[in-house]
């Protein structure tokens, strides 16, 4: 256990050394922020309770979004594509001999990366929108633990789905197109380019019950106390896609490794 | 410079062909790599589809004359990112000194940067961008006249020079601020969000800073609007979209300049 601690705290500070990629990502969220705020202002005011959410809500949905985007690695993270990289240039036989479960080591090394961006970059979009606009927050003490367990259930769920992808490098070689292919439904089904909310009949429910609503739209409707079935129901989805998503993680894991040809000699 | 100007496009076409190869040499990857690419570009024009799911009209404009809006701002977005776009993976080359490569080969270091890991998958967003222009044109009943035919021909080359500019500038700070390659992101891929929706509707203040400091409503706004025959706002002239060729020019100058100035100040690195 105690090694895994180590690449985390190590993988921590790996990232906490980009400071000006750190800065310019915070300041590009916000410009980002401001222009989503624009264009969901004009469509819940010609559509007032659109999907069930007020502007407060519409609104702190945006910019809780941008400060996820980062740490939850809705647009991939450089770990798993460090990853995906590693399985298409053989380096991951190093990786292979290592007294270390595999799935564990990548878990550590991205738990790092993420809880790094989440202290640095997640809250300062919101800070940046709170000084704009109305805001919502949490209404009571008891809440936000809640909430922080919500949004590491959502990064957990999003690193399985960006390691098995990684590990398809496995099978095809170059992971890259299906990187491209998870980002779609990453954008889609994350609630990124419009909250799931304002999906219409059958693709919300879909959009809904896929692995990637709860990797950031759960945690959101679970700030905003907007969970349809109640924040229970909402950390119980999460729970079980984890489940779901590890033991195949785990599975594929084995796979990948007894087929595993590494060239060179 | 006349016959280095002269010589240029067979350079970067050379550099392009070179990377188009590499890229091929895994085909399958590559294949998923084009369609997740006009996916992903695909997935912004699915959320203007479920929001007229809702509403009728979105700040004065209609479904067609906000297709039109994204298909133009889209259209010229994806190629200036097809042809420069990876000029801003220049950051990475100089934290690791790579740069000193382009300096001593006989092809200006611009057209290496510009060409530098040249991604055919980025055809994905012209590619859907255009088959969004068929929708919307189809859509639109515009009142086509000569003037308006040439202004919305020329205006998708100088908004695709004056986003080009944007990357080439985001590229040429990355010489003072290594790794500030996201910061450029605001500006194209934000000015990209951007100019896909009416820009009345983000406010005066914003038309105007996208007017008069980064020009980016001149990259498709106004000349939509010139050939909509909808009125320009601040009290602006109508025919002010056609000044886009002029503002290309100017950012043109200023990437330039820029870029000199960056390249002058490039020191290689190590210890």
């Amino acid at each position: 256990m105690g090694v895994y601690w180590a690449i985390a705290v190590r993988s921590f500070r790996r990232f906490s050394t980009y400071r000006i990629a750190t800065v310019s990502g915070v300041f590009t969220n916000s410009v980002f922020g401001f222009i989503l705020c624009g264009v969901y202002l004009t469509l819940w005011r010609e559509r007032p309770g659109l999907g069930g959410y007020d502007v407060p809500d519409a609104l702190t949905f945006v910019w809780l979004q941008q400060g996820m985007l980062a740490p939850v690695g809705i647009f991939g993270a450089t770990t798993t594509n460090e990853l995906g990289e590693r399985v298409r240039s053989g380096e991951i036989a190093v990786d292979l001999y290592r007294p270390t479960q595999l799935l564990l080591w990548w878990l550590s090394v991205d738990f790092g990366r993420a809880a790094f961006q989440l202290l640095a970059r997640g809250g300062v979009p919101m800070v940046v929108g709170a000084l704009v606009f109305d805001l919502k927050f949490p209404s009571s003490v008891w809440l936000w633990p809640v909430v922080v367990l919500g949004l590491v259930l959502g990064i957990l769920v999003s690193f399985t789905i960006r390691y098995l992808v990684a590990l398809s490098g496995f099978w095809i070689t170059d992971s890259r197109g299906m990187e491209q292919l998870a980002l779609v439904l990453s954008l889609f089904f994350a609630g990124t380019i419009l909250p799931l909310v304002a999906f219409p009949g059958w693709i919300g429910v879909v959009a809904r019950a896929t692995p990637w609503a709860a990797t950031m739209q759960v945690p959101i409707d679970i700030w905003l106390g907007r969970n349809p079935g109640g924040t229970g129901a909402a950390l119980l989805f999460q729970v079980g896609w984890l489940l779901v998503l590890l033991l195949t993680a785990q599975l594929i894991t084995t796979v990948a490794t007894r087929k595993v040809v590494i060239h060179g000699g | 410079m006349v016959e280095r100007v002269l010589r240029a496009p067979a350079q970067y076409w050379l550099l392009i062909v070179m990377w188009i190869r590499s890229v091929l040499a895994y085909p399958a990857s590559f294949v998923l790599m084009l369609v997740g690419s006009t996916l992903v570009n695909l997935t912004d024009f699915v959320a203007v589809l479920i929001m007229f799911s809702h509403i009728t009209a979105f700040g004065g404009f209609t479904f067609g004359e906000m297709a039109l809006l994204y298909a133009t701002s889209s259209l010229a977005l994806g190629l200036a990112d097809l042809i420069t776009g990876s000029v801003e993976r220049v950051g990475e080359r100089i934290r690791t000194g790579a740069f000193d490569a382009y300096l001593i080969r006989p092809v200006p270091a611009f057209l290496q940067a510009a060409a530098d890991g040249f991604a055919l998958r980025r055809l994905g967003r012209p590619l859907q961008a255009g088959t969004v222009l068929v929708i919307a044109l189809s859509k639109v009943d515009i009142d086509w006249t000569v003037a308006r035919g040439i202004m919305f021909v020329v205006s998708v080359v100088t908004g695709a020079i004056i986003f080009g500019s944007l990357f080439v500038l985001g590229a040429a700070f990355q010489f003072v601020s290594i790794d500030s390659a996201e910061l450029a992101n605001s500006a194209t891929y934000g000015g990209q969000a951007l100019t896909q929706f009416p820009l009345t509707i983000f406010g005066k203040e914003i038309v105007r800073a996208v007017t008069f400091v980064v020009p980016l409503a001149f990259v498709n706004y106004y000349p939509v609007l010139f050939v909509l025959g909808k009125p320009a706002p601040l009290g602006l002239p109508s025919w002010i979209g056609l000044l886009s060729p002029l503002v290309a020019a100017a950012m043109v100058g200023l990437a330039s300049l820029g870029w000199r100035a960056g390249l002058r100040r490039y020191r290689s690195t190590g210890s």
